[in-house]
């Protein structure tokens, strides 16, 4: 038996968690640079899983297979396809960052009892979020998805309700009233749309008798399996809603904005760059896989739902005077672009919405977590307290800067080209959804640039003139980042080619082929 | 009444009374309901001639043995193929040893050595006077706030009969979801209600709500006991017969020899009809589902707290396993007039447990409204009238039982001078005072709520997908959206113990004992255990699910 790399990716942090957790109260640097190093640690696996997959080769690869749960009919079954592997690359990535940005976000502010370790559990709970988000991108059993795609909610929940920004306009008090609603909020949302997502999981069972994905796929495929057209609409709606809810899609998003202000920086970034992936990838292993006649069933209104989730967010987050809320409403606006890439069902479409998927991950990190070292300089997350920063901290407001670009898709930094490759895959197919959607570009400028120019320009607020500029920690955080979104802005390949294989092969689960132009070019 | 039926009535009487034989008893395989009762009278024996001071080490030794051999006897029943092959009635009918019954029962030893456990913890309540004490009332008899009950304390009396109770309780227990014909059932079913009432009278503090539980608990029991005791004498009508197999044949049609004097009134079906009504209530009423269940609440509050967990556990086992095995070996003939009401009271049960719930402000009003949903959820189960509907009911089970009592073992820590603090509000910042003790409690509200890799998911995904195999897809959405209700009340508590600021009068967490720290980890250990790796439970569920007809 080969080394089993792909448990390993996800064992390796959730082991480093306990380890973590049980550093004890004094320690609590110690708890840091450990949690640290298993992060760093993952990543090296990760890449290790990267470069092992062969993007011409078999469809699932480095599989493990083992028995778990007979009775429910349920085997331990991992293995990754392109999109799978560029999204573990993604979160094996983006976490040493998250740790790194997070180094004081949980240190007590009062020593309190012996026994009460925050910091010990801030880094705990990271570590373990990233072990259930890494094995649910290699599950290839549904129920072993589900489980910890459920899972992962409550580490999610405590880190949500458990640590907040450090001052707080309206004193600790309502801080942490505010806090812990965000966190029910969140936790009411996600478990809804799971458990309603737990009765199609049964449902799936009772009709399919396996939860193997690739089992299901050939028993539909040959013919031994089939479903009724109402029961497989049911299904899909009910995978569909959780996926909906956690990705978020316009009018399941209200969770967000709230987690997401209240949420530490880094904190925040898990949420939409890494947990929310979950829910965008999920929709394109588990909907369109499983149930590919009732996705082109529902393909008109999820793009018009997707379109709204675009305009939407995009014209919530021009109104927002908070900064955290404003990158949220942008996230929710990104996440329509990411669902209409998956549901335009072209090849163009759907690369480009994983590639989205891991370009919007890195650039909401570098765009937040800059933005999060703004608000603790300040201790306030109103647009209104800030401005003229670019002339007392001008390293910040230039990271600050290119982490906005990368936001409203500015050509040469990466996501321009995953949000091209969408636009072209949906107009391909739906022109008028296409046109729609590039309004969402505009909105981007503007809320991006009146961002920037509130904060960042103008005359030095009193209040601002002595703040530093950015650490060499925090440097440290960010460089890399921007070094990565000008790398793949310019030369995305290596991502698109492991992607498009995958995708070609989900495309033709659905058996959708992409249109052909209307024009041969001429040669 | 006939001529004919007069006369053969009067040629029974007739008989040579030579020709009774003596009744064949099998007493190996009664043996763990023997030796528990056993124990029980041994624990009478010691309440009368044991002096006063080493009472409670005779009485904790002797049950804990029982237990423990009670359950080595099911074990060894088990290993010798009772469960499966060997199966069969035992004891002139009485008494199936089967797979379910011998599951259940080893169910309910666990649970009840682990509820013995927290009976017999004295560190938690202060020390009175020079000497510790337990959960239980001084002086059972003294009136509360009187002079004699002072100076029962100032003495340091500890009513030690809690143990013998105990055995007794559980002894019934063993014989409720064994029994093979109604009146065993009925037996069996006094058998573990009276001590019940009694141990709930006997909390230390609070004594009158305690008091006032009981007789709650008595009254509405005693009404639900009549209730049995009359559908067992409309059974009977029906069938001439109280044994659970020949109520079946009758059912079916298949009887042969009717006996002449009872031909005339069997086979009516408004007796069948009412008389299993009113049965299967009194079972409902045990098992606290809606609308048999006002009781709960108050009786789960007013009860001292080690004897609601054993309750909640050990009692919902029982009465489910005496559930299953009416619906299912007596009454299948009848699944499609019992399966449409047992639909409505799951739905109603799921629905109005959790609902309920949300507006409670007491810890353990809360759980009782938890354990009122947790029973429609295994309602669900109940119904799909397959062996997967019994298999993921003992599984269910098995997991519920120790989370129940781990949950209340934890309430029983949270103390400040008045006693426990029950009082929601007390239990705020919890988590900050004593980080441990509120992430276990955490994990057993976890997996009350089902979430996936604790014993609650494992058991809903059971029975959820035995009732959706059964055709019963209506029923999982309800129980799908009534765990989400529920998930929210749950998670208020958490959100209680971690997210709010601790109060500066708060409650203390008392450090107890190693028994009931064994009852906690217990709860804890299979709350993972049966979450992360349940295969080898749900094939011993699996195998158990077969009854003995």
């Amino acid at each position: 038996m080969s080394f089993p790399l792909l448990t390993a990716t996800a064992a390796l942090p959730a082991l480093g968690a306990v380890a973590t957790a049980a550093v004890p109260a004094a320690q609590r640097t110690a708890a840091k640079w450990l949690a640290l190093l298993v992060s760093l640690a993952t990543l090296a696996l990760a890449v290790t899983v990267l470069v092992r997959f062969d993007p011409d080769g078999e469809r699932y690869q480095l599989t493990e297979n083992h028995a778990w749960i007979r009775d429910f009919g349920v085997r331990y079954e991992l293995g990754v396809d392109g999109i799978a592997v560029a999204l573990v690359a993604l979160t094996a990535l983006l976490i040493p960052f998250i740790i790194l940005a997070g180094w004081h976000d949980a240190d007590p502010l009062e020593t309190g009892s012996r026994r009460w370790r925050p910091t010990q559990g801030f880094f705990a709970l990271i570590l373990a979020v990233e072990a259930m988000v890494v094995i649910s991108f290699e599950a290839t059993d549904v129920f072993v998805f589900y489980i910890f795609f459920e899972a992962m909610l409550i580490p999610m929940y405590f880190l949500i309700g458990g640590f907040g920004d450090r001052a707080h306009a309206h004193g600790e008090e309502t801080a942490a009233t505010q806090r812990s609603y965000a966190a029910v909020k969140f936790l009411l949302y996600n478990l809804a749309g799971g458990l309603i997502m737990l009765a199609a999981v049964i449902g799936l069972y009772v009709v399919a008798g396996s939860f193997s994905l690739s089992e299901i796929a050939d028993a539909r495929a040959n013919g031994t399996l089939h479903m009724a057209t109402s029961t497989e609409r049911w299904l899909f709606l009910g995978f569909f809603f959780a996926f909906a809810v956690k990705a978020p899609l316009w009018p399941l998003h209200t969770w967000l904005p709230n987690a997401m202000q209240e949420a530490t920086a880094p904190v925040a970034v898990l949420i939409t760059a890494v947990v929310d992936k979950v829910g965008t990838f999920a929709m394109l292993r588990f909907c369109l896989q499983l149930f590919p006649e009732a996705s082109k069933w529902a393909t008109p209104v999820v793009l018009v739902l997707a379109v709204i989730s675009i305009i939407y967010g995009a014209l919530l987050a021009v109104g927002q005077r908070d900064i955290k809320r404003l990158v949220a409403y942008a996230s929710i606006s990104h996440f329509g672009f990411i669902i209409m890439g998956v549901f335009a069902m072209t090849s163009q479409g759907q690369s480009g919405a994983t590639l989205y998927m891991v370009n919007h991950g890195i650039s909401t990190a570098a765009l937040m977590l800059v933005a999060g070292f703004l608000i603790s300089r300040r201790g306030s997350r109103l647009i209104a307290d800030y401005g003229g920063v670019q002339k007392v901290a001008p390293v910040l407001a230039g990271t600050f800067l290119i982490g906005g670009l990368a936001t409203l898709s500015l050509p040469g930094l990466a996501p321009f080209v995953s949000e091209f490759l969408v636009l072209v895959g949906t107009f391909t197919r739906y022109p008028v959804i296409g046109i729609i959607a590039t309004f969402g570009i505009v909105l981007a400028a503007l809320y991006t640039l009146v961002l920037y120019q509130r904060t960042m320009t103008g005359p030095v607020k009193p209040e601002v003139s002595a703040m530093p500029d950015l650490r060499a920690r925090e440097v440290l955080v960010v460089a890399p980042l921007i070094v990565l979104l000008i790398f793949l802005g310019v030369y995305p390949k290596p991502v698109t080619n492991i992607v498009d294989p995958a995708v070609k092969q989900t495309l033709s689960d659905v058996h959708k082929k992409d249109p052909r132009p209307e024009v041969e070019a001429a040669k | 009444m006939s001529t004919t039926a007069v006369h053969s009535l009067w040629t029974t009487a007739a008989e040579p009374i030579t020709k009774i034989d003596a009744p064949k008893i099998e007493y190996g395989q009664l043996s763990p309901t023997l030796i528990v009762i056993g124990a029980a009278l041994v624990g009478v024996l010691i309440e009368a001639f044991v002096p006063r001071r080493s009472r409670y080490y005779a009485q904790v030794f002797v049950s804990v043995v029982a237990l423990c051999a009670a359950f080595a006897a099911v074990v060894a029943l088990a290993a010798d193929g009772y469960g499966t092959t060997k199966a069969h009635i035992a004891a002139m009918g009485a008494i199936a040893v089967d797979g379910p019954a011998l599951f259940l029962q080893g169910t309910i030893l666990l649970a009840g050595l682990v509820g013995l456990f927290t009976f017999a913890e004295r560190r938690l309540d202060p020390v009175a006077h020079g000497n510790r004490v337990d959960s239980f009332a001084a002086q059972a008899a003294s009136v509360p706030g009187s002079d004699s009950e002072k100076a029962a304390v100032r003495a340091g009396f500890t009513t030690t009969e809690v143990f013998p109770l105990l055995l007794f309780a559980i002894g019934g227990m063993l014989i409720f979801p064994a029994a093979n014909d109604l009146l065993t059932l009925f037996v069996a079913l006094e058998v573990l209600s009276l001590p019940l009432y009694l141990l709930c009278a006997l909390a230390r503090r609070k004594r009158l709500m305690s008091q006032e539980a009981a007789v709650k608990y008595f009254l509405l029991g005693a009404f639900a006991s009549a209730f049995t005791l009359f559908g067992i004498a409309l059974l009977y009508g029906y069938a001439g017969s109280v044994s659970y197999a020949r109520i079946a044949q009758v059912v079916d049609g298949t009887v042969t020899d009717v006996d002449p004097a009872l031909a005339d009134t069997m086979g009516n079906d408004a007796l069948l009809l009412i008389g299993g009504a009113l049965l299967v209530m009194g079972l409902l009423f045990k098992v606290g589902a809606v609308p048999f269940h006002m009781w709960t609440p108050d009786v789960y509050q007013g009860a001292p707290t080690p004897v609601t967990g054993f309750m909640a556990a050990a009692t919902k086992v029982a009465a489910f396993g005496a559930l299953l095995r009416l619906l299912y070996v007596v009454l299948p003939g009848l699944r499609w007039d019992w399966r449409p009401v047992m639909w409505a009271v799951a739905i109603i049960t799921m629905l109005g447990g959790a609902v309920v719930a949300i507006t409670q402000t007491d810890i353990k009003r809360l759980l009782a409204y938890s354990s009122i949903a947790h029973a429609g959820f295994i309602l669900a189960g109940v119904i799909a009238t397959s062996k997967d509907g019994v298999s993921s009911v003992l599984f269910y089970l098995a997991g519920y039982s120790f989370v129940t009592i781990g949950a209340f073992a934890v309430v029983t820590l949270v103390r400040d001078a008045g006693g426990e603090a029950t009082h929601l509000s007390k239990w705020a910042g919890l988590g900050r005072r004593s980080p441990l003790v509120a992430a276990v409690f955490a994990v057993f509200l976890l997996a009350f709520a089902g979430i996936p890799l604790t014993s609650g998911f494992a058991g809903k995904f059971a029975v959820f997908k035995a009732a959706a195999d059964g055709g019963a897809v209506p029923l999982v959405i309800v129980g799908v959206i009534s765990s989400a209700i529920a998930a929210f009340f749950y998670i208020r508590v958490i959100v209680l113990m971690f997210f709010s600021e601790p109060k500066p009068e708060g409650p203390t967490v008392a450090v107890p004992s190693p028994l009931t720290m064994l009852a906690i980890g217990m709860g804890v250990a299979t709350t993972l255990v049966l979450g992360i790796a349940p295969q080898y439970f749900l094939d011993l569920a699996g195998q158990a699910g077969v009854f003995v007809r």
